[in-house]
């Protein structure tokens, strides 16, 4: 028997670190690379030195321009050589040096050769190299050999052709489109692995005809494919389609969705997870079409094959997200996989258990979480926090006990990011629930007593300094920080002078003690601090009665009205001259920001830390821009914002979505426009709203977007009045008014004559739940006992068939805009009935209380019976009105 | 979009974490240095792990690594956040057993090395700029192992002899212990 190309049992020396390449040297071996060019070819030698080129490139040395060169032309030399293994070498050195156009010419002839010669591993491989090197010209001489490689009998050779040609494809797409019907025949073809490539290509050939890609599939769908790869591949296409035919308003039964289904029975484990992950992935899934798919998942969780585990507690938690009762059949096995060796599988369990689990699993499964979080690393950590953050958020009554985790784990060893998750949780705890914020805060205190972090103690005693003072005992805050002014770097001392004289400011009694404090910071080493102490001194100081500098006053610790961007420019255009800097001559208005610096922001820092984007959204962040437009600004508090509404068509050439703002007697649409095309500047962009259709509406000013250029969106503004306090609801239609000026994109400069031109956008409705706020109470029951029994009104309702229960809730929390309480939005599997808990505030800050329940009868009819109890009775009506109608 | 499974690297390193010998498909390390330092962090966080007997699996930066250790070799394939794992280790499964039939059973860093040129064939014939182009350990050990002398045998005929020579390696070993 031959012995293939193999350097075995040489004379290995018994030193420790033996390697055939110690002491290589990139000379060394360009000179031995000389040995390519001797008149006879020692094959034996010329792949070592092959070798010992590619172990260069491969640890990451590079050769120059002309090294390159050399080493290529002495290498195409090889190809006299009869012998296989030195071409192999041959083939695979060439790929590596990817030679530029002119040096391609050399070889081609000898590919070319081999991609005829009857040795298939000869054609398979010039195919693989030649079409990695080639350009679109000589793609053109060969591709005659080409087709005819597709349908070659041996499949490695029929493989190599589909595989480039699905490179090809990127470069030379007219070209490889003339390939289909001998791609076509691939797919027929008893090797799986043609099937697969074949498969692929013409995939990606028909990829942007719908119909074609949509026949292919079904085509296929009926059972002529063997490869497990390639039904992995049928699966992906058949759920774009499935997709795509969703996207265009095909509606009725899911088309396919027995084929995704029958995959879960296929014998490779690959399918079934594939087809499983994309039934989940399916667009509105119900509980029934995903039953199957969790059953698979769940068999797979107790897999002695780690990779299984993995895929399908990582299928799990996505899907854990949107049906969380979906998942909770599989919590038994899921608690088994937190002690797993894999410390992946582990915390994907974890949070995935964290995500299903119920009130009253949480405290067992916090104590589980004890147990494991000291063998994990910091990442894994990470994401144990934000799933106990959102934990706290869904269940408040829960939250003593999560609270105490956090404390606990805050006071372990770990590095900065892990550190400022739980911080940043405990803040948002803080936030969202009144209870927590004075055990809270005492937690934030003690951390920063001993924190490494300089950030984070800034953070923290910014955050003292907001909502320390609204305690019931603030006093008690005052030594903590005190104490950092004694024990920390000049920064955080900064900061704890600030925040001691917010203290100060906002609590009268402690005002002559905190002047106290801050007159001992005068002394202190540091600039900065002795500035603070000394300008807080004096803000504070004479005898407390609020005075002339009540201006300064807001000044410093209210909260800037001026986005910081602004702020910071004008203050960098301000010159040194007599006339002092003036706020008020900050402009208010969020400017758009010019592409270039958009790209560069990158990521943001979020939570604590994360100044206000702009522009702004959530609500915080609207209530700002709002406020920053003078003439915005008599419409009193900002009752709600909807979330964006899309006005356009996805990819079209203006995108625009409108959010709708809710004002006691005025509506003001936000029009969010984004400009698409950058060979386009819009000016004067404004927005024609019709409200011909409701009439409680009449329009009282518009404000138009000056400039929109390519990419950065901005904003218009139309506001409309209404009667004050009424939920009036109507219909309005929308066109885009613009003025189009051509942008030469190399130069990014718009010429200077532009064209009227207008866009019709789609209608926008005002709806009765733009009136609700969503407000969560933390205990339904004691909230609902304590509404008066006498202004409750009940009525039932037909809601017809539907396909599942879960359908009908999700219509009716849309139709109301109220906040589901205690987890009543997740509806068990195949349930028949159940009661969902709603929360809210109406126009005119009127509380409203729901309690919806649903019954599903064997035809799917659903019946809900609807009891609200509000504060004013007519609020309760009006409720059911909206049902009603609705 | 890009639908067809793709692999992003296929990393072998040693015990230590240097390179034996590596493979990029994807820009997402453009450089010899980005490239390190992501091996250095794949290394890094499956050192501890025991993956000697089953493949294992790890989510990183986004992606999904599956690996498998023998000796002082360390296997890792990598893929996209999206990827099916079942793929991506049936890849590092052809890979690993290709290797192994290869290097006669004999897997370890020296082994490797003296025989890093059918190391880097067998990478070529795995993957294809990204794209699996075979799985079957015995067909890529097959065209990897080519052999020297007799160009003219079809390449199934190849894939017998060379499992034949492989089973022989392994009765003389036994014989002579």
């Amino acid at each position: 028997m031959a012995q293939p190309l193999v350097k075995k049992d040489d004379d290995h020396d018994d030193e420790l670190e033996y390697s055939p390449f110690m002491g290589i040297e990139k000379g060394a071996v360009l000179q031995e690379a000389r040995v390519f060019n001797d008149p006879q070819v020692d094959p034996r030698r010329c792949s070592q030195v092959i070798t010992k080129l590619l172990y260069l490139l491969n640890q990451g040395e590079s050769f120059t321009k002309v090294e390159a060169t050399e080493v290529f032309f002495s290498v195409t030399k090889l190809f006299q050589s009869k012998d296989t293994g030195l071409r192999r070498m041959v083939y695979l050195i060439i790929k590596e040096l990817s030679p530029s156009s002119d040096e391609v010419i050399i070889v081609t002839s000898s590919l070319m050769k081999d991609m005829n010669s009857k040795i298939d591993m000869y054609r398979a491989n010039a195919i693989r190299v030649l079409c990695r090197i080639i350009d679109g010209t000589l793609l053109t001489q060969i591709e005659r050999y080409l087709k005819q490689a597709i349908v070659d009998k041996n499949p490695v050779v029929s493989s190599a052709a589909l595989v480039s040609g699905l490179h090809l494809l990127k470069t030379n797409p007219e070209i490889v489109k003339r390939w289909s019907n001998e791609v076509q025949e691939g797919i027929q073809s008893r090797s799986a692995l043609v099937q697969f490539h074949a498969l692929a290509l013409l995939h990606q050939i028909r990829q942007n005809d719908r119909l074609a890609v949509s026949k292919l599939v079904g085509s296929l769908t009926r059972g002529s494919v063997r490869s497990p790869l390639a039904q992995c591949l049928l699966i992906r296409y058949t759920s774009q389609v499935i997709r795509d035919m969703a996207n265009h308003g095909q509606s009725g039964e899911r088309p396919f969705y027995e084929f995704l289904e029958s995959c879960l029975r296929h014998k490779a484990e690959m399918v079934i997870l594939e087809a499983a992950r994309a039934i989940t992935e399916l667009d509105g899934v119900t509980s029934r079409e995903l039953t199957p798919a969790i059953t698979v998942l769940q068999l797979f969780l107790s897999s002695p094959r780690p990779v299984l585990r993995f895929a399908a507690v990582r299928t799990l938690n996505k899907v854990a997200m949107t049906h969380p009762m979906a998942v909770t059949n599989c919590n038994i096995d899921m608690e088994s996989l937190i002690s797993d060796q894999n410390r992946s599988i582990a915390t994907l369990a974890i949070t995935t258990l964290l995500k299903t689990g119920n009130e009253s699993s949480v405290e067992r499964l916090m104590k589980q979480i004890t147990n494991f979080m000291s063998d994990i690393a910091d990442e894994f950590k990470i994401v144990v926090v934000d799933a106990i953050r959102s934990l706290c958020v869904k269940f408040p009554l829960k939250y003593r006990s999560l609270m105490t985790f956090l404390s606990n784990i805050l006071r372990e060893e770990g590095g900065f990011e892990y550190k400022r998750a739980i911080v940043d949780s405990i803040v948002t705890i803080i936030r969202d629930i009144p209870d927590a914020k004075e055990s809270g805060l005492l937690h934030l205190c003690e951390f920063i007593e001993d924190c490494e972090f300089t950030y984070l103690s800034t953070q923290i005693l910014h955050f003292l300094g907001i909502e320390g003072p609204n305690t019931s005992d603030p006093s008690k805050y005052i030594r903590y920080i005190y104490n950092r002014v004694h024990l920390e770097n000049a920064t955080v001392r900064a900061a704890a002078v600030s925040t001691l004289a917010k203290f100060g400011f906002m609590v009268e009694s402690l005002k002559p003690r905190i002047t106290v404090l801050l007159k001992r910071c005068i002394y202190d080493s540091d600039d900065e601090v002795r500035d603070r102490a000394t300008l807080y001194l004096s803000v504070l100081g004479g005898d407390g009665t609020v005075d002339t500098d009540k201006e300064s006053k807001d000044f410093l610790f209210g909260s800037l009205e001026v986005p910081l961007v602004n702020m910071e420019t004008s203050l960098k255009n301000y010159e040194p001259s007599e006339e002092a800097f003036d706020i008020n001559s900050v402009p208010k208005e969020v400017k758009s920001q010019p592409l270039a610096e958009k790209k560069a922001q990158g990521k943001k820092p979020t939570g604590l830390g994360a100044p206000p984007a702009a522009p702004a959204s959530g609500f915080d962040g609207y209530e700002r821009l709002l406020s920053s437009i003078p003439e915005f600004a008599a419409f009193g508090k900002l009752f709600k914002s909807s979330l964006p509404v899309e006005l356009t068509e996805a990819e079209t050439e203006y995108a625009v979505n409108v959010v709708k703002h809710i004002f006691d007697s005025h509506v003001v649409f936000q029009y969010n426009c984004t400009n698409t095309i950058p060979e386009q500047l819009l000016e004067r962009v404004n927005v024609i709203v019709d409200a011909s259709e409701a009439e409680e509406f009449s329009e009282v000013t518009s404000k138009a977007l000056n400039s929109l250029p390519y990419d950065s969106p901005g904003q218009a503004f139309v506001v409309f009045e209404k009667p004050a306090g009424v939920p009036a609801v109507g219909k309005f239609s929308n066109t885009l008014t613009f003025v189009v000026k051509e942008v030469d994109p190399s130069t990014g400069e718009a010429e200077d004559d532009g064209v009227e031109d207008e866009y019709q956008l789609e209608d926008l409705e005002v709806v009765a739940g733009d009136y609700m706020v969503k407000v969560g109470v933390s205990n339904f029951r004691n909230a609902w006992e304590s509404m008066d029994e006498e202004d409750e009104r009940v009525d039932e309702y037909g809601l017809g068939q539907r396909e599942s229960l879960g359908e009908a809730v999700k219509a009716v929390m849309d139709l109301l805009g109220m906040q589901t309480c205690e987890g009543t939005e997740t509806i068990p599997l195949n349930a028949r009935s159940h009661t969902c808990l709603l929360s809210g505030v109406y126009i005119g800050n009127v509380k409203v209380l729901v309690r919806a329940q649903f019954g599903m009868d064997s035809s799917k009819d659903i019946a809900m019976k609807l009891t609200v109890r509000a504060e004013d009775v007519s609020v309760a009506e009006a409720i059911h009105e909206i049902v009603a109608s609705g | 979009m890009e639908l067809p499974p793709k692999v992003k690297n296929i990393l072998l390193l040693d015990s230590e974490g240097k390179r034996v010998a590596v493979k990029y498909y994807s820009d997402d390390w453009p450089t010899n240095s980005a490239q390190e330092a992501f091996e250095k962090s794949v290394f890094t966080k499956t050192q501890k792990t025991n993956a000697r007997t089953e493949v294992e699996v790890t989510a990183l930066e986004n992606n999904i690594v599956v690996y498998k250790f023998v000796q002082d070799l360390h296997f890792f394939v990598t893929g996209g956040e999206e990827e099916n794992e079942l793929i991506l280790a049936s890849v590092l499964e052809g890979l690993f057993d290709a290797v192994t039939l290869l290097l006669r059973s004999n897997v370890d860093k020296r082994e490797a090395l003296d025989n890093l040129d059918l190391i880097f064939l067998s990478f070529d014939e795995i993957i294809d700029g990204g794209i699996v182009l075979e799985t079957d350990a015995n067909v890529i050990a097959g065209k990897a192992g080519i052999n020297s002398t007799d160009p003219n045998a079809p390449l199934s005929e190849q894939t017998i002899s060379q499992a034949l020579a492989t089973a022989r390696e392994h009765l003389t070993r036994s014989l002579m212990k």
